[in-house]
Order: structure tokens, then C-alpha cells, then sequence
């Protein structure tokens, strides 16, 4: 029997990494992720968890372990946020060129400078090119089933590229939560044994990973990460639907909420998600038309349910925590790549809000609610807006 | 006084088809190195092929492994410049998790080890992993077209240490990586030369024997980095030994007071002088015209050799 207990996202983490059995995990502590390495030493000292882990001296080493380790071949896990996640740049390029099923949990936080221990996505926003799938957690329980998701696709030949599992700082990686952990029995059906295909450095079959790619190659390999990666879209949806016939909880590339018949979609990800569940549910009781839209896939972008959402809504308003200076939010720039070619397309607006952990009040949606209605009534806005900013201190 | 040879194996895990210049010292390295671990691990585990290689970016690992084509008949990956020995921590727990027997051997650069890759390899030291992590030394970053590393010698011209109206040269003294490994108190560090093959195979064999990390620094000159032609390659490694400016030593589980050295003079004199090795070479050409600049090299190495336990002369 699956059972119940109240637990910190990291802590949820760590537990997912026990089910998913990786034989090594190499971990560096780093705000608001150091709970995960701490638990999963607790489980491997005390019996309950057989990895090997490998106590590392910085995150960069964390990483080349963690590629050591999939290179020859077993299933290995680390965790990390925001600077940590930055020192590890350049090795998440590697396991993805690699194709190493790599799963990483990340405690989603904001980069210096200034330096900043609290809740935004540019850690994770910033690796959006590396070859890693990309997933957000809206709460604890989604922390813990997405990772045992990202294994499973992580892992399957059609795919074979790392995997990272973002959660919000604090938010969620110190909140305790109640938590369905799930019976090993079950995970052990649902992930299996892994067995390397590629990527094994075994004496017996002697191989060559890494190696040095001319012109005539190069263009090749990164082409099969692009394809491992659209492979990924189709693969995820599979593990989606096995996830709820064997666990019972049902995950989507974007959960809708009351869109239907929507005028206003406000698109998020992660744990304020939650918030706008709520808010939507309060403005509807006003009689205003506005849904709400949580991507739990960043990496592969969900292109299709993209485009699906749009049609419902008039304007499509994204609630992002990061930015890319000079152009605007990550989301927001990638839904508009999703979009470019349609025929009928919504007004795509975006806001930049919660940056370092600057709080998300109702006050700000109801901001961006009006911006947006502006909008639909014909006037003229900002296409990139900043929420919450405390304008009288710049 | 006959020499008594090992025998080596003829078993080859560095085929030939590599890309590496004529004359080139590391990849007499790679050769030599893979055939000691092999006996080592034959000799321990009855299976002359228990290892594999995780190796650093770096001339060896550009000339070796060209997709599609390799030059390793051994397990090998690379993975980054400086993570060599980080890599291999990895290999070795997934190792150890699958109770496959046999032992990990690092492969990096001087650059790779002495400067960017110094931290990932005190790490892997400190956690006592079951790796040998060995060290060409060509004395400066060959793959990027000879720049100085902290492991260049004092005096050498590199791209980026040129000698000039108001340079010598490289201007500071070498960072001795093997005197780093051995503070870690680690089982096994020693220092050789490609230019005494025996006894860098034989301290091959015993990093590869012992349990737990090793160190081995070896030296090995580059054709185009050093200035030399091809075929003095072992005949200036050699010299290093002689002239007295490479030491060889071990030093086991961090212990100074008790150094092995190899190739000594009984009675502290080196008999051929430094200007034999330097003049063979033309990174040091310009030093010729500044014998104060000789002197200090010798002052510098005479201290290492004080710090190692040794006076000496140098003529
Ligand atoms: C992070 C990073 N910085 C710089 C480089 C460029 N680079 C590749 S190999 C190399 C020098 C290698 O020197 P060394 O380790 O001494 O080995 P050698 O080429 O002499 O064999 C440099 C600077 C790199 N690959 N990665
Ligand atoms: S440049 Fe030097 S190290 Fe590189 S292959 Fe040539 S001789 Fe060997």
C-alpha cells in the first residue's frame, strides 16, 4: 500500500531517488538543495538506500561523475540549484551529447549577482539549450512522481538524454506537503532494471565515448540530440498515461484549468500554478472570463498543446520567473515560436514576476488581468512587463 | 652494472593509427602505460584487460580518439578538460556497484592536472578512490598550440610566456603536482621520464597494484612544443634525469621523511650539466645569452631537491 507522509519537496526528492534505485549518486550541497544529499546520505547510512555515493568536492565534479557513472552504464542521480546548476554547464552539454538518461533534481532558485538564495527558474531556464528535458513540479507529490517520470524517459532507447526536475526554492523544497511515496514493487515494475544499451565501459567489449566529432560528424550528433528530443514529446505522453494506470495520478505537457471558454489564459509553471488555480476560481465568481495553464514540460516544448491552448483564448498571458535580457521571458519567446505560423493566434503577452523570490500576490494577477483586458479591448501594451517592481527604489 | 630488464607485454591497448606527431613523447606514455596496468591487473585480478580509462582533453585524447575512428583497446571515455579525475570517480563507484573487479586509470595533461583539473583531482585523492591518475608532462598546453601551464619550467618559451626585451621567458618556478598528490597522503606517488622507460613501467605497475589512488607524474618531451626533432625525444627525456633537473622518487602514503629515489649519484654530483639537456632544445635557446638566467633555474632546481631531502651539485 502506497503511503502517506508529510515531507519538505527535498525530502520528496530524495525519496524518489530511493525508488528509482540509481546505483550512483554524486552530490555538492547548495541552498535550498542541500536537504537532498543529506536524506539520501541518511538512507545509504542506514541501509536503506544501496548507491554508491560519491561525496564530490563542487558541483562540476558532481556532474563528471555522474557522466563517469552513466558512461559505464548504471543509474546515477545528483541535485543541485542556481550557481551549482551554472558550474555544471559545461558537463550538461556532455551528458546530453553523450546520451546519458542522467535525472537531476533542481531546487529552482534565482543566479547572482546580486546573490540571491530564493525562488526563481533561471538556473534552469538558462541550461534550456543543453539537450536536458526539462520538468516543473507544481507541489511535493509532483517533485517526487515527475522524477521517477524522468527516469523512465530518460531511459528509453528512443530517447536516452538527461532529464532535470526543477521545484520551487523554499516554495516547495522546505514546505512540508503530504506525499503519497508509492510501493517499491510498483517502481520497480514501472522503471525496471536499467540496461545500457550505448554506454558502457565494460573490458570486455571495450568502447570509445567522447570522442573528438570533425565537421563531417559533428553536425550529425547534435542532429540525433534534436531527434532524441522530438522523440521525447511522444515518449513522455506514453509514460504519462502508464504513470496514472500505476499510481493514479494523471500528468499532462500542459494542465489546463477552467479554459474552456476562456478569454483571458494565464500560462505558468511550477508552484505558482497552484496560485493561479485559486485566482481563477476567485475572478470567475466576479464573472470574468480567465482560465489557467500550468507547463509541467518545458524541454521538449509542448508545441502542439501549445497551440491548442491558444486557440481557446484570446489572450495568452505568461507568468514567468526569469528573463532573457534583450528579448523578454524564455516561455514567452518559445510560445511565440510555437505560434509564428498560425493562422489565428491570440494576443501573446508576458510578465515577468517573482524574480529572487519577490512574492506573487493576487494584487499582481489582478495587474495582469487588467493589462490583459486592455489588450483584448484593442489598446495598445507593453509586450514584456515587469510585475511587483518596486519602481520607487530603482 | 648489468640493468635488469622487466619484460613488457606485448599485449597493445594503444594501437597504432593514432594521430600524434613522429617523435611524440605522451604517446610513448600511453603505450607504455596501458601495457604496465595490464600486467598489473593480470597479476591481481587474472584478467589483463580489468580497466578502463577516463581520460582529459588534451593532445593525447584529440590524437586518439577521431570519431569514427579510436586508437583505445580499452574501455575509454572523455568527458571534459579538467574532470578527468572526476569522471573517474564515477566510473570507479558504478564499478564497485556492479562488482566488476579491476581499476580506473585518469589520463591528463599537465594542464589538465596541474592547473585547471588541480581541484576535481585533490578530490578524488581526498576520497580515496580506487584510481591511478597519471600525468604527462610536456610542459605546456600542446593542444592549443604551446602555452605556458603552471608546470612549465622557469625560463621555457611558450606562445604566452615569449622570451623579450623584458622577458626570459616563463618566469616562475614549476609547480611540482607529485609533492600536491603526496600531501594527500595517498598510498603511492611517483615521478618519471619516458626517457628511463623501465622504471616509469615499473612504477606504472605499482600504482596500478597498490589499492586505493596513485599518482604518477611522468615526464615526456613534445616534438613541436619543445623544439626538438623527432628523434631526440627519449634522449632529452633522458637527459632530464641525468643533468639532475627531473628527480625521480616515490613517496608512499604521504610519508617525506622516507623518500625512494632512483637514478641517483651515490654522491650527490650530477655529472652532466643542465646546459647538456637545455641546449638540445630550442624553447630554451634564448637562455644561452643569459647564463644568469641558467643559474637561477639551477638554484631553483637545487632547492627542490633540498625540499625532497638532498643536496646536490650541479655542474
Ligand atoms: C574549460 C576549457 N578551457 C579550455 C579548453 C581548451 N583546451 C583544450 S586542451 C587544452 C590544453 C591541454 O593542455 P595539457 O593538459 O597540458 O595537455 P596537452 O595538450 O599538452 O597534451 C586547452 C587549453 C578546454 N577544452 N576546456
Ligand atoms: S604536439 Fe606534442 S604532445 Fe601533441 S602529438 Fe605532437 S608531440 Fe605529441
Amino acid at each position: 500500500m502506497p503511503m502517506r507522509k508529510v515531507m519538505k519537496g527535498n525530502e520528496a526528492a530524495a525519496w524518489a531517488a530511493k525508488l528509482a534505485k540509481p546505483k550512483v549518486v554524486a552530490a555538492f550541497p547548495i541552498t535550498p538543495s542541500t536537504l537532498v544529499p543529506e536524506k539520501i546520505s541518511e538512507f545509504v547510512a542506514d541501509g536503506e538506500m544501496d548507491a554508491e555515493f560519491i561525496k564530490v568536492e563542487s558541483e562540476h565534479s558532481a556532474i563528471s561523475a555522474c557522466v563517469g557513472a552513466s558512461a559505464a552504464g548504471v543509474r546515477t542521480f545528483t541535485a543541485t540549484a542556481s550557481q551549482g546548476l551554472a558550474l555544471m554547464h559545461e558537463v550538461l552539454f556532455i551528458a546530453a551529447g553523450m546520451r546519458l538518461p542522467i535525472v537531476m533534481a533542481i531546487g529552482n532558485r534565482a543566479l547572482s549577482a546580486p546573490i540571491n538564495i530564493w525562488n526563481d527558474w533561471q538556473d534552469t531556464i538558462s541550461e534550456r539549450d543543453t539537450g536536458w528535458m526539462q520538468f516543473y513540479a507544481e507541489n511535493n507529490q509532483e517533485a517526487l512522481d515527475l522524477i521517477l517520470i524522468a527516469f523512465k524517459v530518460a531511459e528509453d532507447e528512443r530517447v536516452l538524454l538527461p532529464a532535470m526536475v526543477g521545484f520551487d526554492a523554499f516554495i516547495l523544497t522546505h514546505t512540508v506537503e503530504p506525499v503519497e511515496i508509492p510501493d517499491q514493487e510498483v517502481v520497480d515494475e514501472f522503471l525496471g532494471e536499467y540496461v545500457p544499451k550505448h554506454a558502457y565501459l565494460d573490458p570486455a567489449r571495450p568502447i570509445t565515448q567522447g570522442a573528438l566529432g570533425f565537421p563531417a560528424h559533428y553536425m550529425e550528433a547534435r542532429y540525433t540530440v534534436w531527434e532524441a528530443m522530438e522523440n521525447a514529446r511522444k515518449v513522455i505522453k506514453e509514460v504519462f498515461d502508464e504513470f496514472e494506470k500505476k499510481f493514479g495520478r494523471r500528468y499532462h505537457m500542459i494542465e489546463e484549468y477552467k479554459t474552456d471558454d476562456a478569454e483571458i489564459i494565464l500560462l505558468t509553471m511550477g508552484s505558482l500554478a497552484g496560485t493561479l488555480k485559486e485566482f481563477v476560481d476567485k475572478k470567475r465568481e466576479e464573472g470574468v472570463k480567465i482560465g489557467a495553464a500550468k507547463m509541467t514540460v518545458y524541454r521538449p516544448f509542448p508545441i502542439e498543446e501549445i497551440r491548442a491552448l491558444a486557440k481557446k483564448a484570446k489572450v495568452l498571458a505568461i507568468l514567468e520567473k526569469d528573463i532573457s535580457f534583450g528579448i523578454g521571458g524564455a516561455v514567452f519567446a518559445d510560445t511565440s515560436r510555437a505560434l509564428i505560423n498560425e493562422k489565428e493566434k491570440p494576443i501573446v503577452l508576458d510578465f515577468i514576476l517573482g524574480l529572487g523570490g519577490r512574492d506573487v500576490t493576487f494584487e499582481n494577477l489582478e495587474e495582469i488581468v487588467e493589462i490583459s483586458k486592455k489588450a483584448l479591448e484593442g489598446e495598445k501594451v507593453e509586450e514584456v512587463n515587469w510585475i511587483g517592481l518596486r519602481k520607487e527604489i530603482l | 652494472m648489468a640493468v635488469r630488464k622487466p619484460p613488457i607485454t606485448t599485449r597493445e591497448y594503444w594501437a597504432p593509427g593514432h594521430a600524434a606527431c613522429a617523435g611524440c613523447g605522451p604517446a610513448i606514455v600511453m603505450k607504455l602505460a596501458t601495457k604496465a596496468f595490464s600486467e598489473a591487473m593480470e597479476e591481481k585480478y587474472g584478467d589483463p584487460n580489468a580497466f578502463a580509462i577516463a581520460h582529459a582533453t588534451g593532445c593525447m585524447e584529440v590524437v586518439s580518439a577521431v570519431f569514427p575512428y579510436t586508437a583505445w583497446k580499452a574501455p575509454w571515455v572523455h568527458v571534459a578538460f579538467e574532470n578527468a579525475a572526476a569522471a573517474a570517480s564515477g566510473v570507479e563507484a558504478a564499478w564497485k556497484k556492479l562488482g566488476r573487479k579491476g581499476k580506473i586509470l585518469a589520463i591528463g595533461g599537465d594542464g589538465g592536472t596541474a592547473d585547471i583539473g588541480l581541484q576535481a583531482l585533490s578530490g578524488m585523492l581526498e576520497r580515496r578512490h580506487n584510481v591511478v591518475y597519471l600525468m604527462y608532462d610536456n610542459e605546456a598546453y600542446m593542444n592549443t598550440g604551446i602555452q605556458r601551464s603552471s608546470s612549465t619550467p622557469y625560463g621555457a618559451w611558450t606562445t604566452t610566456s615569449p622570451p623579450g626585451k623584458y622577458s626570459i621567458g616563463e618566469d616562475k618556478p614549476k609547480k611540482w603536482v607529485a609533492l600536491i598528490a603526496a600531501a594527500h597522503q595517498i598510498p603511492y606517488v611517483a615521478t618519471a621520464s619516458i626517457g628511463d622507460p623501465y622504471d616509469f613501467y615499473r612504477k606504472m605497475k605499482k600504482a596500478a597494484s597498490v589499492d586505493g589512488p596513485a599518482f604518477v607524474q611522468v615526464l615526456a618531451p613534445c616534438v613541436p612544443g619543445w623544439r626538438i626533432p623527432p628523434e631526440k625525444t627519449i634522449e632529452v627525456a633522458k637527459l632530464a634525469i641525468e643533468t639532475g633537473l627531473w628527480p625521480l622518487f616515490e613517496i608512499e602514503n604521504g610519508d617525506f621523511h622516507n623518500i625512494k629515489f632512483q637514478r641517483f649519484p651515490k654522491d650527490g654530483k650530477f655529472k652532466k650539466p643542465i646546459e647538456d639537456y637545455l641546449r638540445l632544445q630550442g624553447r630554451f635557446k634564448h637562455l644561452f645569452k643569459r647564463p644568469e638566467a641558467i643559474q637561477e633555474l639551477k638554484n631553483q632546481i637545487k632547492e627542490l631537491w633540498r625540499i625532497l631531502g638532498k643536496e646536490v651539485e650541479l655542474p
